[in-house]
């Protein structure tokens, strides 16, 4: 019988969840690197039992930990994130120059077919690849190297490099999206990338169609369709039909188009689902109603889905990278809250149960699919 | 021998209980110390200092016989009484927050 496995990275710890595929009782493990922030936990596709955790902490820096038993035992690999070359400057919040400084790894994504290789996207934004298991990073400067550079800008939290989508056949392209700066695709392999923000349109910045500079905080691709990518942006939810070479808007009936994850069923390439949120000064849903939003068009025509979360006095807020899928039939949906809870769906959002309700504040939520 | 005290996330990262003890050929200076601390123990490479530059990273504090030796020279002879192992070197995460 198939199992699920949920990584959740939180502000003290990592917490590791498991279940069988009815996912109605669960065994709690953790906290893991017990006081660290760990910021991502994902598994690889290609190895369930190898796991990568991004650990950080405001004093001791960047450590990576690597398990080869699904997160039973950890053991810490490389942590030697040095850009290449000299860094350069990107723009600050005041729109002077600043330079890049390396702060932390915001996520990390294993290759879809090498244990050993794995991405990182770090804050000051740029992309890390390992092909060691985690043991030595070098950057892939074509990225910083693109010349938008110094226009990119940090959003409220860090210049970061957030997003890492690998096309499900094709090894040479990869989407990556960083707040403060947009979508960027390589075509070979992270040699050279293009911008990819064609139809984004964000008042907060000088030029608000510009070609760079747009916060994007979430893309997401269904592996059967990959030239169909969905995004929610700092504001709009936005479609993509051409591999992101443009966008649309898609935010239709939601209450409010602010949002931050943005997550597709496991077997439905067009449903879609979010967490709108009251506004980016307002972090938390509206009404103090907390509803994940379900699309079966690919956008535009949104439901609430309510049963089993709070619909009261509910002010936590979901983070990026905090919303997973399984790919169990019905598709489990997962995601993870400032406020600690870990909530479930065994089918595909309808009903909602907390796994957990008093973590840490949760950073990130990953679901892997056993046998 | 010299007695160097870890911080408590620093601890848990190297495995390690409270103390740990190191051996330095020639002068006990306070690089002499952190390059034996990271080669015992090398996952707490980049946690102390920078991996680049080697500087002490800025939340990171060195105290020792009721000093504070995080503005030392890394090439400046550690105290007396921690070369002869007399008294430990800490290494602490600075207070903050609330």
């Amino acid at each position: 019988m198939s199992r699920v496995r949920v990584l959740v990275g939180t502000r003290k710890g990592a917490f590791v969840l498991t279940s069988d595929g009815a996912r109605a009782q669960w065994d709690i493990s953790g906290p893991h690197f017990a006081g660290w922030e760990i910021y991502h936990l994902k598994g690889s596709p290609a190895d369930p039992n190898r796991l990568y955790a991004s650990q950080s902490s405001g004093w001791f820096g960047q450590v990576i930990q690597r398990s080869n038993d699904g997160g039973k035992t950890w053991q810490p690999a490389g942590n030697a994130f040095a850009y290449d070359g000299v860094p350069g400057t990107h723009q600050w919040y005041d729109g002077t120059q600043h330079p890049w400084e390396f702060k932390r790894v915001w996520h990390l994504e294993p290759s879809l077919a090498d244990p050993d290789t794995v991405y990182a996207g770090a804050e000051d934004a740029a992309l890390f690849r390992s092909t060691d298991g985690g043991q030595t990073w070098r950057e892939l400067p074509g990225l910083r190297g693109h010349g938008s550079g110094p226009s990119w800008a940090p959003g409220a939290g860090g210049m970061c490099l957030h997003t890492i989508v690998q096309h499900p056949s094709d090894p040479r392209r990869i989407f990556i999206a960083i707040s403060a700066a947009g979508v960027f695709r390589t075509d070979d392999a992270g040699e050279t990338w293009r911008p990819m923000n064609r139809g984004l349109r964000s008042e907060g910045i000088p030029d608000p169609n510009a070609e760079v500079g747009h916060c994007v905080h979430r893309i997401a691709m269904h592996p059967s369709r990959p030239s169909v990518l969905f995004m929610q942006k700092h504001w709009d939810v936005m479609r993509s039909d051409d591999a992101g070479e443009s966008w649309h808007e898609v935010s239709g009936n939601l209450p409010t188009d602010f949002g931050f994850p943005i997550d597709v069923h496991a077997h439905e390439p067009d449903t879609i689902y979010v967490v709108p949120i009251k506004s980016d000064s307002e972090h938390y849903p509206p009404e103090g109603k907390l509803r994940v939003y379900r699309s079966r068009t690919g956008g535009h025509d949104w439901e609430a889905l309510t049963n089993g979360l709070p619909q009261r006095d509910c002010y936590v807020n979901v983070l990026r990278d905090a919303m997973a899928v399984d790919s169990l039939d019905p598709c489990g949906v997962y995601f993870g809250t400032s406020g600690g809870q870990v909530y479930a769906s065994a089918n595909a959002g309808d009903a909602w149960a907390p796994i957990v309700r008093d973590l840490p504040a949760v950073v990130s939520v990953e679901v892997q699919t056993l046998p | 021998m010299i007695r160097v005290v870890l911080p408590a996330h620093l601890r848990t990262l190297a495995g390690v209980r409270r103390e740990v003890e190191l051996q330095i050929e020639g002068r006990a200076t306070q690089r002499a110390m952190l390059d034996a601390l990271e080669a015992a123990y090398p996952m707490l490479r980049g946690t102390i200092r920078d991996h680049l530059t080697q500087q002490r990273r800025p939340l990171v504090r060195f105290f020792a016989c009721e000093r504070d030796l995080s503005q030392e020279s890394p090439d400046a002879p550690l105290p007396d009484a921690v070369a002869k192992g007399e008294q430990p070197f800490l290494i602490v995460g600075a207070m903050a927050g609330g």
